[in-house]
């Protein structure tokens, strides 16, 4: 391709910084992962996975970690549901609707985690609703709906509408053309989609701090009350496992159309069907 | 409008997307039009509120302490966007230069840290500048001395834990654009004789420059509200206001006054947003 010729390199100030920047932001993390991995006995340092067999033996952390999955699963596969329909439902209509839901999500986007996290607190106090994990789930659903939306949206654009003309001239329905020809096709994104909001889920700190029960914390929550203690081999451990599932998670996302709709790269440089339009204009 | 396919026709579609705008009134919309009302409530006896109106939490919000305060986290926002963008600016354009394969393993590595809990990276980073920890042993081996306390709590470490966390949304908007831009004009600026710097502020500066801005919101936003990080690298004297807020909310339990200050923050924003949207679409009208 003809773009990919003419690159000219960066000045090798921008590539050093490069460098420089990802190592600081690596470094601290490599620390933690190798201090999980040592033991100091005796002034004598050894390798062992002591400390990740405490934090499977830690029955604390383990409630943390169920509340963790549970939260994550149940508001994941909630936001996937009410995020798809309404990316489908939406999707290419004229109607005012669009426009008030395009305002909603980018409040829900853009807005301080903290204004999101005391708006829903204060709603849930008037609402009289109990804290607890169900309160969780109900924030995380608000908070990833709208990268779900964003998710699906994306792959809908991409669509070949002469699939449901075709589908419609064989006699579908508006409803069989959903299912069979639209929901298979978008089937990546609404996976990516999924992964997304569960990973948003279980990382979430903050809202989660504000809304959750007492004695109902996720493991982010666990992990932030230990760290106010300080530092030690087991907190490394427990951090390590939660960077790693991260790590095994954004190879997976990397493949998914989620991963261009988060990081900017634009897809139509990768993707098949992009180039076909190219070449047609 | 590009093609009226027959999806456009359809008008029962579009029911499907109601589920979603019900769940974002009466969880978006719906809170946010609670805490203006609270910021207009007064505290009840226990720490509740109680429903007589009064303008008092704001006559409160903008005494002198509070307002110090809150120009303390502006200028802490304001000069971590500055250091994203200029940092952003240089990486991406070395990320967009390199070839093809390594520029996927650049957009991973940047956004790897992006997707890992917050709470880790700021326990990591604790890890390394904290007692006993690698910093200290490389520092006290050079013959430096220094108390980790003190390294471990000031208001540097949280400048730079703010930049290393919201590098990445500067990043890869940047990045985005220069994904698309024509490296040519760098070509042709190159064979007139330009430098990297003459290049970087009359060819590359003006294309890249509404990515610039939305990455520059996208900074900003977060950092002005940011809680986590100046509670867990700031220690107790680098109170910012979301840890006012915070504070308000949770420990003293006057979610009145809580709720003015939050009001006031947002509305700071929405001006911010509100400024970004008429210039910039008075630069699509011309």
């Amino acid at each position: 391709m003809a773009h990919e010729r003419s690159r000219p390199a960066a000045p090798l100030s921008a590539k050093i910084l490069l460098w420089v920047v990802l190592a600081l932001l690596y470094l601290p993390i490599a620390v933690m992962l190798m201090g999980s991995f040592l033991e100091v006995k005796e002034g004598q340092v050894s390798a062992t996975l002591h400390w990740f067999v405490e934090v499977f033996a830690d029955d604390n952390l383990m409630g943390a970690l169920k509340n963790s999955l549970l939260v994550g699963l149940f508001s994941s596969v909630l936001s996937t549901l009410l995020g798809t329909a309404a990316a489908v439902g939406l999707y290419r209509s004229s109607s005012r609707l669009r426009g008030v839901m395009e305002g909603l999500s980018m409040v829900s986007l853009i807005f301080p985690e903290i204004v999101f996290a005391l708006s829903l607190l204060s709603w849930f106090f008037v609402l009289k609703m109990e804290m607890g994990l169900q309160t969780v789930i109900i924030a995380h659903v608000s908070f990833s709906l709208s990268y779900v939306m964003m998710t699906v949206n994306s792959r809908l654009v991409t669509l070949d509408s002469s699939l449901e003309d075709a589908a419609r001239d064989l006699g579908a329905g508006e409803w069989t053309v959903l299912r069979t020809v639209i929901l298979p096709l978008l089937k990546p994104a609404i996976v990516g989609g999924f992964i997304l909001s569960f990973l948003l889920s279980f990382d979430d700190f903050l809202i989660t701090y504000f809304v959750n029960g007492v004695g109902q914390d996720t493991l982010p929550v666990k992990l932030y009350t230990a760290m106010k203690m300080g530092v030690s081999p087991k907190l490394n451990a427990l951090s390590s496992l939660m960077f790693l599932m991260t790590l095994f998670v954004l190879i997976f996302l990397f493949r998914s159309p989620s991963f261009y709709v988060l990081f900017g790269e634009s897809k139509k440089s990768r993707d098949g069907n992009g180039s076909k339009e190219k070449e047609n204009l | 409008m590009k093609s009226h396919g027959p999806l456009s026709e359809s008008h029962s579609r579009i029911s499907l997307a109601f589920p979603t705008l019900l769940w974002f009134g009466f969880f978006i919309l719906v809170p946010l039009l609670i805490v203006a009302a609270v910021s207009l409530a007064t505290r009840g006896t226990y720490g509740g509120i109680e429903w007589t109106w009064t303008v008092e939490n704001y006559s409160r919000a903008f005494s002198l302490s509070y307002l110090g305060i809150l120009f303390e986290s502006l200028k802490l926002a304001f000069l971590t966007t500055l250091s994203c963008a200029v940092l952003g600016i240089l990486m991406s354009w070395a990320m967009s230069a390199a070839p093809a394969s390594h520029r996927h393993f650049y957009v991973c590595a940047v956004a790897l840290p992006f997707l890992t809990n917050l709470v880790i990276r700021i326990y990591a980073l604790r890890v390394f500048v904290g007692y006993e920890g690698p910093l200290q042993v490389v520092l006290t081996s050079l013959g430096v001395s220094f108390d980790p306390f003190v390294l471990s709590q000031n208001k540097f470490l949280v400048f730079y834990g703010m930049v290393t966390t919201y590098l990445p949304f500067m990043v890869l908007p940047l990045y985005g654009a220069f994904e698309k831009f024509d490296f040519s004009l760098v070509e042709a600026a190159q064979d007139l004789g330009a430098g990297p710097w003459k290049i970087l502020v009359s060819v590359i500066l003006p294309n890249l420059r509404k990515a610039l801005t939305s990455g520059a919101l996208l900074v900003f936003i977060p950092s002005l509200g940011e809680y986590v990080i100046p509670d867990l690298l700031g220690g107790a004297k680098n109170m910012l206001y979301g840890n006012l807020i915070t504070e308000e909310f949770l420990k003293s339990r006057n979610w009145p006054l809580g709720s003015a200050l939050s009001v006031l923050m947002i509305s700071l924003l929405l001006m911010i947003v509100f400024i970004y949207y008429r210039k910039n679409g008075a630069k699509h009208g011309a």
